[in-house]
């Protein structure tokens, strides 16, 4: 990232102590706002289609036993973080988190118990900083797979993703165009993957050649550098993305993510959302249209029933489609993996389910 | 020793049952060559087995179960006859016990640990005994002055030092040896004695007049086979618990690993003597009731109800008789089949007072206290005495005492400084559960906990309800130390060992009261000192991590930053909004104020009375009582602190500051200096 960009976000940090100091010379309690990260302050922009964060803010002040630590934290997470942006290097969240902790003067105390705690914080100060994750310098796990008819650079490296075998090439955490640019693109669609297993599938059956498209997966819900480029992809070669997802709650919300963003990062929805997504499977009509057989369905347990009841209340389901995918869901009282396919045959998804789902655009909005 | 004063010279060897039950088992073994045995020949296999036979065969009904029961039953017996015996005369009991390991025949004795032969030799400065009875006392079973009398007393059917000595006899061989002495002018006895099993009767081995250096008392000495361990369930355990329900006594405990325990008295007078009182009426069966119409010296049965029972007044057994149908001038004897049971019957459904309790002898809430207090580590003692209830007439009361944390020794040593890893709790001791330490009569007991009603009580009171966690079926946890003691005439034993209270529903009932009261004391106290530490922790809060603030500030102003004038300027906005030292007054009294009957122990010193006798000069602690603090940036004590005088003085400020200790003018800085030191 550029010198100049660095110095912003250090100023930024360093802000911080600036907010210590005045206040301490003014006698007053510190505190830092920050935005609050939770349902009730998010929006979801219909005309926009993706979801906003809200205008609410939390103080977090020193002086408070309940939030002392936490302050103390958020300034020593962010000295970490400013001791990054000078040194120009990049990290993951569970480096700062051993770089942060230690053991409180003589006490028996440790800044940070655990990754668990500071995981948030460094989240805390991408949203009240409006710095993000990247300008930070903080990686997440790469964690997705890509294949298929593009071409990227990445450190000077030409990565043709048509010749990589089955394995595919491992998305980076930050793929920014000054760090991955995308250098050619011939496919037609990109399709979005949850799990690497059915990513595998098709990359075997070498799917994306014969549909000419790009394979995506995430391995779970798709870390940010899946989702980033999958947007960009969408943006800059206007691809279309199809998301294939397993045939419960969780799948459902990583679709949804995709398209619309998250309650928890909402700020970065205006640039890691693809409202033009679209849902192509698993949908809780499929096991019908496609005659998978009861038993290869599992029972929907207490959390599932409400997760589901969660979504069917969320602003950016309230599509009659959806609200009749998720009522379909509970009354049948079952979910079905991507993998109950097998049940038919080892290839049935590449030969059969996809060809038809895509020839009959048979998708959700 | 045991002071069976009463001879009765024709002793009933026998009670009922021990009689009924061996000829039976007797007759089963019998050789049967034809399968018609006629009852003439059955009748000759037929014959009495002695008490003494009987329990040769079924040494586990007294306690001799295994070496090392055996070894702890032993002493146990020899103890409980040495204190009933000082306290039946009046005169505060001393006892010394000193364990030996002995090597089989003339071998050396083997290490402690492997040793399976003991010497146990228990001295008492009691009354002694009188010649004659010494033979019959330790080798003669259910031989003693104990079981005839309604009264309060450790031991009670006769049985306990002569199985001790028998079953010494069975496993060694050696004869139980005695030395007993009445008085300064008389001579002192020496006995050998062995117990003829067949006919329960003594054999005196030898015997002669010897100088002894004790003007007054009785020794002891049994050998037997024995194992020795520390823990549960030893004698080193029941050592500290007989002197923690005993504080009036002083034992002195030599270990067979040579080391000299002393516990010193703590209260230098003796408990009321107990009264010996009549049965009440509701308290006897049928089978006693017309035993007792034969053996009376009353002519009429009424005046055999009122004066051979309790609570039942001459009127009142005029009523019982005409409820029963019964002419009031009939003579006892005659009493017998149908009327007797009608007379039974009508006993007990007649309305009568609940028994006198003069006859219990409870150790008292004071001195529950000081025994806790002398024998277990702790931050907080409480002790209950319930008042008298009775059982099936049987009165008696209920006491309870509870130690409660780990002392504060314990929380003011350093802990080890080890960072702590990711994952790693950061103390244990929710782990850890109660210890119930039960009492019946003032004797421990140490076997077969979860059959007593006591424990029983323990686990049916939630705890949950005063700030201590407890799981399902569980002592409550966290470190602490239950006491319960039941005093009564009779207390309603599981089996002849004495080893668990039987579960009646009111002494249950009177259990569960007693720890309920005690549970409530200690929720005050743990409440308080959460509070106490929930606000110092607040300031130590802030302290800590304002360092951490201020440092993580000059990282990121690039090292230019005044430090020490930022620091000073947090303290004092968190001095501000702790509220200082007004701080202080609001957390209010600390002490053991609406607690009765308890003592808190802080760092600063104890807090509540504690009725501990002066201590012997030996026994002050001198031990720094102020925990090594660093000094903080505190300013000096303001004319507030400084105007409580001497009850300030001395006292380090950050560690008056840490523990937010109310500057009371109760803090004990004479009693903490006479506080004897404690056994870890």
């Amino acid at each position: 990232m550029s010198k100049n960009k660095n110095a912003i976000v250090e100023k930024k940090l360093v802000g911080l102590a600036d907010i210590v100091i005045d206040a301490a010379k003014r006698k007053k309690d510190p505190t830092i706002e920050i935005p609050v990260r939770s349902l009730s302050n998010v929006k979801f922009n219909e005309k926009k289609g993706i979801i906003e964060m809200g205008e609410n803010t939390q103080e977090r002040t020193f002086f408070n036993v309940a939030m002392a630590k936490k302050f103390m934290q958020t300034i020593l997470v962010g000295d970490a973080l400013a001791e990054l942006q000078r040194a120009n290097l990049t990290t993951s969240l569970r480096e700062i988190y051993y770089r942060t902790k230690h053991t409180i003067g003589d006490s028996h105390e440790n800044t940070f118990d655990g990754q668990d705690e500071s995981d948030p914080v460094i989240e805390d100060l991408e949203v009240g900083l409006e710095a993000l994750r990247e300008e930070l310098h903080v990686r997440a796990d790469n964690g997705g797979t890509i294949i298929g008819p593009l071409v990227l650079e990445d450190d000077g490296d030409r990565i043709d993703c048509s010749r990589l075998g089955k394995g595919g090439y491992s998305v980076p955490s930050i793929v920014e165009d000054d760090f991955v640019s995308i250098k050619k693109c011939t496919a037609d669609f990109v399709l979005l993957v949850e799990k690497g297993t059915q990513w595998n599938r098709l990359a075997e059956d070498r799917f994306w050649k014969k549909y000419n498209c790009i394979l995506l997966t995430g391995n779970g819900q798709p870390p940010r550098g899946v989702r980033r480029l999958a947007r960009r992809l969408n943006e800059e070669k206007k691809l279309p993305v199809y998301v294939l997802v397993d045939n419960d709650p969780w799948g459902y919300y990583i679709y949804s993510v995709i398209k619309q963003g998250s309650i928890n990062l909402a700020f970065e929805s205006k640039r890691m959302a693809i409202p033009q997504a679209k849902f192509v499977g698993l949908s809780s009509a499929d096991p019908e249209k496609y005659g998978l057989p009861r038993n290869v369905g599992i029972k929907l347990n207490e959390k599932d029933i409400a997760r589901a009841k969660e979504l069917q209340n969320y602003p950016w389901f309230q599509k009659k489609e959806w609200q009749l995918e998720l009522k379909r869901m509970l009354s049948s009282g079952l979910k079905f993996e991507l993998d109950a396919l097998a049940n038919k045959d080892f290839q049935y998804l590449t030969k059969k389910y996809l060809p038809k789902k895509l020839a009959d655009k048979d998708w959700l909005d | 020793m045991k002071t069976k004063t009463k001879p009765t010279s024709k002793t009933k060897p026998t009670n009922g049952d021990a009689h009924k039950a061996p000829p039976a088992a007797a007759a089963k073994p019998a050789k049967t060559p034809k399968p018609g045995l006629n009852a003439d020949q059955m009748g000759k296999q037929q014959r009495e087995i002695s008490v003494s036979e009987f329990f040769t065969k079924n040494r586990h009904l007294l306690g001799f179960d295994n070496p090392r029961k055996a070894l702890l039953t032993a002493v146990k017996e020899a103890v409980d006859n040495a204190l009933d015996a000082s306290e039946e005369a009046g005169i505060l009991p001393e006892v010394t016990v000193k364990l030996e390991a002995v090597g089989e025949g003339d071998a050396p004795p083997p290490a402690v640990s492997q040793a399976t032969r003991f010497r146990v030799t228990v001295v008492d400065h009691g009354p002694g005994i009188v010649r004659e009875q010494i033979p019959r006392v330790f080798a003669k079973l259910l031989y003693g002055s104990k079981f005839h009398r309604l009264r309060m007393s450790r031991g009670q059917q006769g049985i306990g030092i002569s199985a001790a000595g028998m079953y010494g006899q069975l496993t060694t061989g050696k004869p139980v040896k005695i030395i007993s002495r009445t008085g300064q002018n008389k001579p002192a006895h020496y006995f050998e004695v062995q117990i003829d099993t067949k006919k329960n009767e003594p054999i005196i081995l030898e015997k002669k007049e010897i100088e002894w250096e004790k003007h007054r008392g009785t020794q002891v000495t049994i050998e037997l086979e024995g194992r020795y361990q520390k823990g549960r369930a030893s004698v080193d355990e029941y050592m500290e618990l007989s002197s923690i329900a005993n504080p009036h006594a002083q034992f002195t405990y030599i270990t067979p690993e040579g080391e000299t325990k002393v516990y010193t008295r703590a209260i230098h007078q003796l408990p009321d003597p107990p009264k010996e009182i009549k049965p009440h009426p509701y308290g006897i069966e049928l089978g006693m009731l017309l035993k007792m119409l034969q053996d009376t010296k009353s002519h009429w049965v009424s005046g055999f109800l009122s004066t051979d029972f309790s609570r039942v007044s001459p009127q009142t057994a005029e009523e019982i008789c005409k409820a029963a149908n019964l002419n009031a001038h009939k003579r006892p004897k005659d009493v017998v089949g149908p009327e007797a049971e009608a007379l039974y019957k009508s006993i007990q459904t007649t309305k009568l007072m609940a028994p006198p309790t003069n006859c219990l002898s409870p150790i008292g809430e004071r001195a529950v206290l000081a025994g806790l207090y002398r024998q277990i580590k702790g931050d907080f003692y409480t002790a209950v005495s319930r008042p008298p209830a009775v059982y099936r007439g049987n009165p008696f009361i209920i006491e309870a005492g509870l130690a409660y944390g780990k002392g504060p020794e314990a929380i003011a040593a350093p802990e080890k400084k080890v960072p702590l890893a990711e994952g790693e709790a950061k103390a244990n001791e929710d782990n850890e559960l109660a210890r119930v330490i039960r009492f019946a009569n003032r004797v421990p007991l140490v076997y077969q906990q979860s059959a007593c009603a006591t424990f029983k009580a323990v686990l049916d009171t939630t705890w949950k309800n005063y700030g201590i966690s407890q799981s399902r079926g569980a002592p409550p946890a966290g470190p602490m130390v239950v006491f319960v003691h039941m005093a009564s005439v009779w207390v309603p034993f599981t089996s002849e060992s004495k080893e668990a209270i039987a579960d009646y529903d009111e002494i249950h009932k009177e259990i569960t009261l007693a720890m309920r009261e005690c549970g409530r004391r200690l929720g005050v106290f743990i409440k308080r000192r959460e509070r106490a530490h929930h606000e110092s922790k607040r300031r130590d809060l802030f302290e800590l991590y304002i360092d951490e603030v201020v440092e993580a500030c000059k990282r990121l102003k690039g090292g230019k930053l005044a430090t020490a004038e930022l620091k000073a300027r947090l303290t004092e906005i968190a001095k501000k909004r702790t509220g200082g030292q007004k701080t202080d007054e609001v957390l209010g009294p600390t002490g053991p104020t609406g607690l009765p009957n308890s003592i808190i122990v802080t760092a600063e010193g104890v807090e509540g009375d504690i009725p501990v006798d002066t201590a012997a000069p030996e026994t002050i602690s001198l031990e720094a009582p102020i925990p090594a603090a660093p000094m903080a940036v505190e300013p000096a004590a303001t004319p507030e602190t400084r105007a409580k005088g001497p009850a300030a003085k001395g006292r380090v400020k950050p560690a008056a500051k840490k523990k937010a200790s109310t500057p009371k003018a109760k803090v004990k800085s004479a009693k903490k200096a006479a506080r004897p030191k404690r056994k870890k």
